[in-house]
């Protein structure tokens, strides 16, 4: 049998969630040995493939570059998981949304609190513009899973991973699997 | 005293007239889930965790605010009402901002609590991101209203126990806020006596002690309880 594609993106969140799958430490070797990371932040690899088994996507959609690539996660991959509250309930980066759009965020940035040179960035086809809401993944493709945790803690990661790879149902229970912040 | 005979998941229970369905519950050893309920102020029914089904009814109703009947058939663990209980809290979160990662209360918030029990791993509502503010301007205490779940807890243990009614709700709809004094800053509030009631009795991380970081919320109910008891029951040793 073939091993399963797992595919792993980074959108708007602080990479923390993928620095807690790092710690899995020698369980890694394990998975590695039931998987193929065809897809990752973590490896070298440009344009996400098709026919994806697994995929998990830590961040929430902030700007354009995060909204097309899980598009083509979703379009590409079976099993889609929101992995963290970033890309669970937006999380820390919707902090912004208050503010109402893009331009005040920017503006606040940029020129209020910018010292020299003050000026908004603009470079098109290199820094995506930004959404003017912060969104979880969910409320713009449908997720078949949700990891919450700020981030999940390691242990938490590898039984959703060992219940995934199972195929089991992946709904989660008490405070010790389910539990924000 | 007129006793009341009534059956709550299907036990039998004799209690008082007059007394709610969850402290009728609570005397046969059934918990019913709760936000806005807090031992030893009135109740409102503001937050509809307690939601029963009660036979003959199409209605659901919050076991905090509805009193016994004879003969009642009640039920309190409906896979409908753990819909609803579900749904309930999963409005909670998205109508204001709760960011537990860098939330106060984090690891110590019935909300957050509550959320664990009903088994809520996303809300399927969309996010409102309210733009709500904070005031910091009491010298011991602060409140985050972008935390603040409407339970009044503050505003009833302010009033009942501490009798200084600081708190009011102000607006309604989406626009609904807490407010001390006649919308004044709290630190200007003559009235408020820095007893710290409100602090003990607000359930998620909106009325917080400064100086407390992310996470270090803790806190102390038995002083609700001590002052609930003394007061009831004219025993003034802790
Ligand atoms: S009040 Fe509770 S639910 Fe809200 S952000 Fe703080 S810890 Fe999370
Ligand atoms: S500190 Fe005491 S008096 Fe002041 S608002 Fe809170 S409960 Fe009321
Ligand atoms: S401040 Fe706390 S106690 Fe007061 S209404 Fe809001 S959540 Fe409830
Ligand atoms: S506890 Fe009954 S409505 Fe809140």
């Amino acid at each position: 049998m073939d091993k399963i594609k797992l595919a792993t993106i980074w959108l708007g969140g602080c990479s923390g969630c993928h620095m807690s799958f790092l710690d899995l430490d020698e369980w890694l070797f394990d998975l590695a040995a039931q998987v193929d990371l065809v897809f990752s932040p973590i490896a070298d690899i440009k344009t996400y493939p098709e026919g994806v088994d697994i995929c998990l996507v830590e961040g929430s959609i902030a700007n354009e570059d995060n909204l097309e690539l899980v598009r083509q996660a979703r379009a590409r991959t079976k099993v889609l998981i929101s992995f963290g509250d970033c890309a669970v309930t937006a999380n820390v980066p919707a902090m912004r949304n208050p503010l109402g759009s893009a331009k005040p965020v920017l503006e606040r940035c940029y020129l209020e609190l910018g010292d020299v040179q003050t000026q908004i960035p603009h470079e098109p086809g290199i820094v995506p513009p930004l959404l003017d809401r912060v969104r979880p993944v969910h409320e713009l493709v449908p997720v078949d899973a949700y990891l919450p945790g700020c981030p999940p803690p390691a242990d938490r990661i590898r039984t959703f991973l060992e219940m995934a790879l199972r195929g089991e149902p992946l709904h989660l229970k008490g405070r010790e699997m389910l539990k924000f912040g | 005293m007129s006793v009341r005979t009534l059956r709550i998941n299907g036990i039998d229970v004799a209690v008082e007239s007059g007394t709610s369905i969850l402290a009728a519950a609570k005397q046969a050893g059934i918990t019913i889930p709760t936000l806005c309920h807090l031992d030893g102020v009135s109740d409102v029914g503001a937050c509809r965790l307690c939601l029963v089904e009660i036979q003959g009814s199409n209605k659901l109703l919050p076991a905090c605010v509805t009193e016994v009947a004879e003969g009642m058939d009640i039920q309190t663990e409906t896979p409908k009402l753990q819909e609803y209980r579900r749904m309930t809290v999963e409005l909670l979160f998205s109508e204001g901002n709760h960011v537990c990662a860098v939330c106060v209360a984090n690891g110590n918030c019935e909300l957050q609590d509550m959320a664990i029990a009903v088994g809520m791993d996303h809300t399927r509502f969309p996010y409102r991101f309210p733009d709500r503010d904070l005031d910091v301007s009491h010298p011991q205490f602060g409140i985050d209203h972008n935390r603040c779940i409407f339970c009044t807890r503050c505003m009833r243990v302010c009033d009942e126990i501490e009798g200084a009614h600081v708190w009011d709700v102000a607006q309604r709809g989406a626009a609904v806020r807490m407010i001390t004094g006649l919308n004044q800053p709290w630190g200007e509030v003559e009235a408020c006596t820095s007893c710290g009631k409100c602090v003990e009795a607000c359930p998620t991380g909106a009325i917080f002690r400064q100086g407390s970081t992310v996470a270090e919320m803790q806190r102390d109910r038995s002083t609700l309880e001590f002052l609930v008891t003394a007061r009831e029951k004219k025993e003034w040793t802790r």
